[in-house]
């Protein structure tokens, strides 16, 4: 336990000394500012609006770069260190082979959930100051849900780069996986279900089942983490209302994208104990 | 117990390609040991066997006196420096020690003693990027050394090393084993290997062409020595002669000496004749090397099988 505490803590201070950790709790509070300020820009204002508003835009905007920046920063956990002939070195070392994914995959989430945590924390903090009326318990709880659901999304899809990273050869191959992944899973996803519903043309079958088509994409988990908690009136009517009719349970989706966040990295740590060095 | 390495009818294989097939060797503590071969010999299969890194596909080898596979514990007390060793460019070399040393528990204390060993003291908090080649090679050296290892694996320790860095390499496997740990070093260049060996396991497309100390070696092959002669003044001809008639032929070399080979059981009562021969200004003995013992085992040549094919 403690080796992968080690390793962890190696792989967290990279991300820092990269300016990784820097970089990303800049971009997400400006993109929650930027949201924030100008999201009722259509409507002909600009400025604070609604918070639940602001905080369904940064779920939809979230969806897409959380798994983006998830995949970027570890799909060369373990091909890299091959690549840069470190592996063999490691191995080496009195670890095994799962403590070194399972160190890696720990440090690079814990960067991920800080920067979350900093910039996002940040930007909502700043809304809050400049919209009294917002300051309820309420939006906090909100917040806190969206920060700790978007860490997990992070973690879904750190986990597919370290599983990604264990089955490649080289880091170019691993990088065009990772993006394919990022692919699939963001947008080809969604494309394929709603092609799917308008090819059935809605049939009981199908509006039965399409709730539980969605639980099987972590990004879809998140969006319903957090947009089913806002509710009406937060401008996400398109995702809630094909789902109204089916009440998810919170603690559900938060089980649902937790074993999202294990089941890949549960998968990177057997494929890298079985492959040959 | 007593052996560092003990294998027996090792074998390794990735498909249908043998990589090591049927190799018996014991390595015992306190040498130092040569592991010698040509490229896809077999070298870095043994060192990752010996490592625990994959398991083998036949026979039995022992490490320190377990088997290494997935043997994690066993790993802090073997020390590894990889071939033409390259280190998260992002760290300084002090960072990078640290590092391994909480990895390997070795105590924290070591870092800067190791540091000052290998002499990379005065760049130890500068990025391992920009270090040398060989200061690379020497930190490989000292992150090697974390924790005082029984048994330490050099894969070609000394490539990319002046002569002077590779003096200190050497002084440092002297110094481990008159500690009594075992040193295995693999390596192609033979001349430069020689003197600081003990013994030495020969590899060829994954077998054991031979195993065993230099002196025990060089005694199995009875290569014959070659004897340099500085004939005196202008006897070079008789002398010729003279060896001749004797059984030994000679021949001249461009310098003007006279080169015979003398086969290693009559070797001293041929010296005692050529010091006592008034025609013999100078002489000169050149044991068999461990290259010419290389090259009669044949270790550097193809198979008669891969040859054809």
């Amino acid at each position: 336990m403690n080796t992968i505490l080690i390793v962890a803590r190696k792989e967290f201070r990279d991300d820092f000394r990269n300016r990784w950790t820097v970089a990303l709790t800049i971009l997400f509070a400006l993109l929650a500012l930027g949201i924030a300020w100008f999201g009722s820009a259509a409507a002909g204002r600009v400025g604070f609006t609604s918070f639940d508003a602001t905080l369904a835009s940064l779920t939809t905007l979230g969806a897409f770069v959380i798994p983006l920046i998830g995949l970027l920063i570890a799909y060369d956990a373990i091909v890299g260190e091959r690549d840069d002939g470190t592996l063999l070195l490691m191995l080496s070392y009195p670890l095994a082979r799962g403590q070194l994914v399972a160190g890696k995959f720990l440090g690079h989430c814990g960067a991920l959930a800080v920067a979350t945590l900093l910039g996002f924390g940040l930007a909502v903090a700043i809304m809050q100051l400049m919209q009294p009326p917002a300051q309820t318990l309420q939006a906090w709880l909100h917040i806190g849900r969206f920060i700790l659901s978007a860490s997990l999304l992070g973690a879904c899809f750190v986990g597919l780069a370290c599983l990604i990273s264990v089955l490649t050869v080289d880091k170019s191959r691993a990088a065009g996986l990772a993006l394919i992944g990022w692919l699939l899973s963001v947008v080809l996803f969604d494309l394929a279900l709603l092609a799917l519903l308008v090819v059935s043309g809605g049939n009981p079958v199908e509006r039965a089942m399409y709730p539980y088509l969605l639980l099987l994409n972590p990004v879809d988990v998140f969006r319903l983490v957090n947009l089913t908690a806002l509710g009406d009136g937060a401008g996400n009517d398109l995702l809630t209302g094909m789902t109204a009719h089916h009440g998810y349970s919170p603690l559900l989706l938060c089980l649902v994208l937790l074993a999202w966040a294990v089941l890949p990295f549960a998968g990177a740590m057997l494929a890298f104990r079985r492959k040959e060095i | 117990m007593n052996h560092a390495i003990a294998c027996e009818a090792l074998a390794k294989r990735y498909g249908t390609l043998a990589a090591l097939d049927g190799v018996s060797a014991c390595v015992p503590r306190g040498r130092v040991i040569g592991l010698l071969g040509h490229n896809g010999a077999g070298k870095s299969t043994l060192i990752k066997l010996i490592l625990g890194l994959i398991a083998p596909s036949g026979g039995r080898l022992d490490v320190l006196g377990q088997s290494p596979w997935r043997a994690h514990a066993l790993r802090r007390r073997i020390g590894y420096l990889p071939e033409s060793a390259t280190f998260y460019a992002s760290l300084s070399g002090r960072e990078l020690l640290d590092y391994l040393a909480r990895l390997k528990q070795a105590p924290r204390g070591q870092t800067q003693a190791l540091l000052e060993r290998v002499g990379l003291a005065h760049a130890a908090d500068r990025r391992i990027g920009t270090y040398s080649k060989g200061m690379r090679q020497r930190l490989g050296l000292a992150q090697a050394l974390l924790g005082s290892p029984e048994l330490v694996l050099l894969d070609e320790p000394t490539t990319g090393l002046d002569p002077q860095a590779t003096r200190e390499l050497y002084r440092i496997v002297g110094e481990l084993r008159a500690d009594g740990r075992c040193v295995l070093i693999s390596s192609h260049l033979l001349a430069e290997l020689e003197p600081h060996i003990d013994g030495a396991l020969i590899l060829r497309q994954g077998r054991l062409l031979a195993a065993g100390s230099l002196d025990a070696l060089g005694e199995q092959a009875a290569l014959p020595a070659r004897v340099l002669l500085h004939p005196r003044g202008d006897a070079a001809g008789e002398l010729l002669a003279r060896l001749d008639a004797r059984g030994l032929p000679a021949q001249r070399r461009p310098d003007g000496r006279l080169e015979l080979q003398v086969p290693r059981a009559g070797k001293l009562p041929v010296l005692r004749e050529l010091l006592a021969d008034p025609a013999v200004a100078d002489l000169d003995v050149r044991e068999p090397t461990l290259a010419q013992l290389y090259d009669w085992l044949g270790a550097g040549q193809r198979s008669a099988a891969e040859a054809c094919a």
